[in-house]
């Protein structure tokens, strides 16, 4: 035996968000009329600074079918690399853009899309710069727990091929998985397979 | 101490995958397609995972935590035995997580959920809508009012039930903690039954994640407790920065 280390709990154990995630996180999605609107479903509160980009995407089961139950969410920084967050010390944030972003999904096609701005680069612990991203997090039924994976830009090549992360992926031909396509109509394309030829690249961080 | 030598907050305490649920759990056969089959990719957060959206206790109205009433026509409420449910979020460190934005969501008390998709023949009651949100207090502290939900059949086996349990979403301080979860009460036969109690990996695990009957908050003549703590992540304590690339 050994002395006791100090107050250490251990985390809860996550459990699926179920078949009606949308209950609680998006409730006026669902039909429940209450709070006077769906947290995370605007992430401009005012003109922005920056690139206004609109970013589309689906959610597919190893089946190839798109998940019409989930829920995504995403966080990213401002134009100018910077997170409104309470955790910023860098600096101040865009004070009209939240970062954060929810989508519950068509209920009928389950694709998704969130209107944002293209998020400014961001250091790595080490101090070198990461390309461009934005984190995304994905429940639903059948998830056991909630699925991290990354947003990267098709049309950063040069600072995605410096990008420490990116860079360290042992299956290179996967890094496509974790690039948001630019579409002729100027949008960005980026579904999520859970399995499958080309499951992306999630992450446990 | 001086403030030099004063620990600094350095990246979060990595998951324990041993602990939590793998994502390939064949007899919640939802899971079996749904379950990304390479490895995750493993790193340290970064400030994209240490940072996290800011929600003020100004968001909330009056009734956001009182499903009893938050859905109910003015004058009545929810069909159902009455019960508060209480308790921390706190970090892996033991520390109160104050500020966490928790979401709940529930069946009524016939085990019907306020939902398009939801065929279950049990009657909605027209006072309850199933959800509810609050912010811990600055010790991590929450609290629900809301009606005993009910267990009900889902399509899974020939005849899987689910025990009586409420959903809950939070958010700590950085994206990496970022949570959901669900909470069993004490006691109930269907707990050990469930394929989706069946995912988590030892009793322990289970025991975590049921509420005890807590007499203690109880409200004579009006409401039972029951007592939930919730465990975020931690961030590690360092005197030392990050190395810096080649040192």
């Amino acid at each position: 035996m050994t002395q006791q280390l100090d107050t250490f709990l251990r985390e809860s154990p996550s459990q699926t968000a179920g078949p009606y995630v949308h209950i609680g996180c998006t409730p006026n999605f669902a039909g429940i009329d209450i709070y006077g609107g769906d947290l995370g479903s605007a992430m401009k509160t005012g003109p922005v600074q920056g690139t206004e980009i609109k970013i589309r995407g689906a959610v597919f089961d190893g089946m190839g079918t798109p998940l019409r139950d989930a829920m995504i969410e995403i966080w990213q920084p401002d134009a100018a690399g910077l997170f409104p967050s309470a955790n910023e010390t860098r600096g101040t944030a865009d004070p009209n853009f939240t970062g954060w972003g929810r989508s519950p999904g068509n209920m009928d096609t389950g694709e998704f899309t969130f209107e944002t701005v293209k998020p400014g680069a961001v250091p790595f612990p080490d101090g070198r710069m990461q390309a461009p991203h934005i984190t995304a997090w994905v429940v639903a039924r059948g998830i056991n727990i909630g699925l991290h994976t990354r947003i990267y830009f098709d049309d950063e090549s040069e600072a995605n091929a410096a990008d420490p992360i990116l860079t360290r992926l042992e299956h290179q031909n996967r890094i496509p998985t974790l690039l948001a396509k630019k579409q002729a109509d100027g949008t960005y394309r980026f579904d999520i397979h859970l399995q499958g030829p080309n499951e992306t690249v999630f992450f446990d961080i | 101490m001086s403030a030099e030598q004063a620990p600094k907050q350095g990246d979060y305490i990595p998951r324990d995958r041993a602990w939590q649920p793998d994502a390939l759990t064949p007899l919640y056969k939802t899971s079996v397609k749904r379950s990304p089959q390479a490895a995750l990719l493993s790193f340290p957060t970064t400030l994209s995972e240490e940072t996290s959206p800011v929600f003020g206790h100004t968001l909330l109205g009056d009734l956001d935590n009182d499903l009893i009433h938050n859905f109910a026509t003015a004058g009545e409420s929810a069909i159902g035995p009455r019960i508060i449910v209480h308790g921390r979020v706190m970090d892996e460190n033991g520390r109160g997580v104050p500020s966490a934005l928790i979401e709940a969501w529930q069946a009524n008390a016939g085990g019907r959920y306020r939902h398009k998709k939801e065929s279950y023949l049990a009657a909605l009651d027209p006072n309850f809508g199933g959800c509810g949100r609050t912010i811990t207090g600055e010790d991590g502290s929450y609290e629900f009012r809301t009606i005993m939900p009910g267990p009900y059949p889902w399509p899974n086996g020939m005849n899987d039930w689910r025990p009586a349990h409420i959903h809950f979403s939070l958010f700590g301080h950085g994206f990496a903690q970022r949570l959901i979860t669900q909470m069993y009460f004490q006691g109930d036969p269907l707990i050990p039954l469930c394929p989706i109690v069946g995912v988590l990996k030892s009793k322990e695990a289970v025991d975590a994640l049921t509420a005890p009957l807590d007499m203690n908050r109880t409200v004579p003549m009006d409401s039972l407790a029951y007592k939930f703590d919730m465990v975020l992540r931690g961030r590690r304590q360092t005197y030392f920065e990050n190395r810096k690339d080649g040192m």
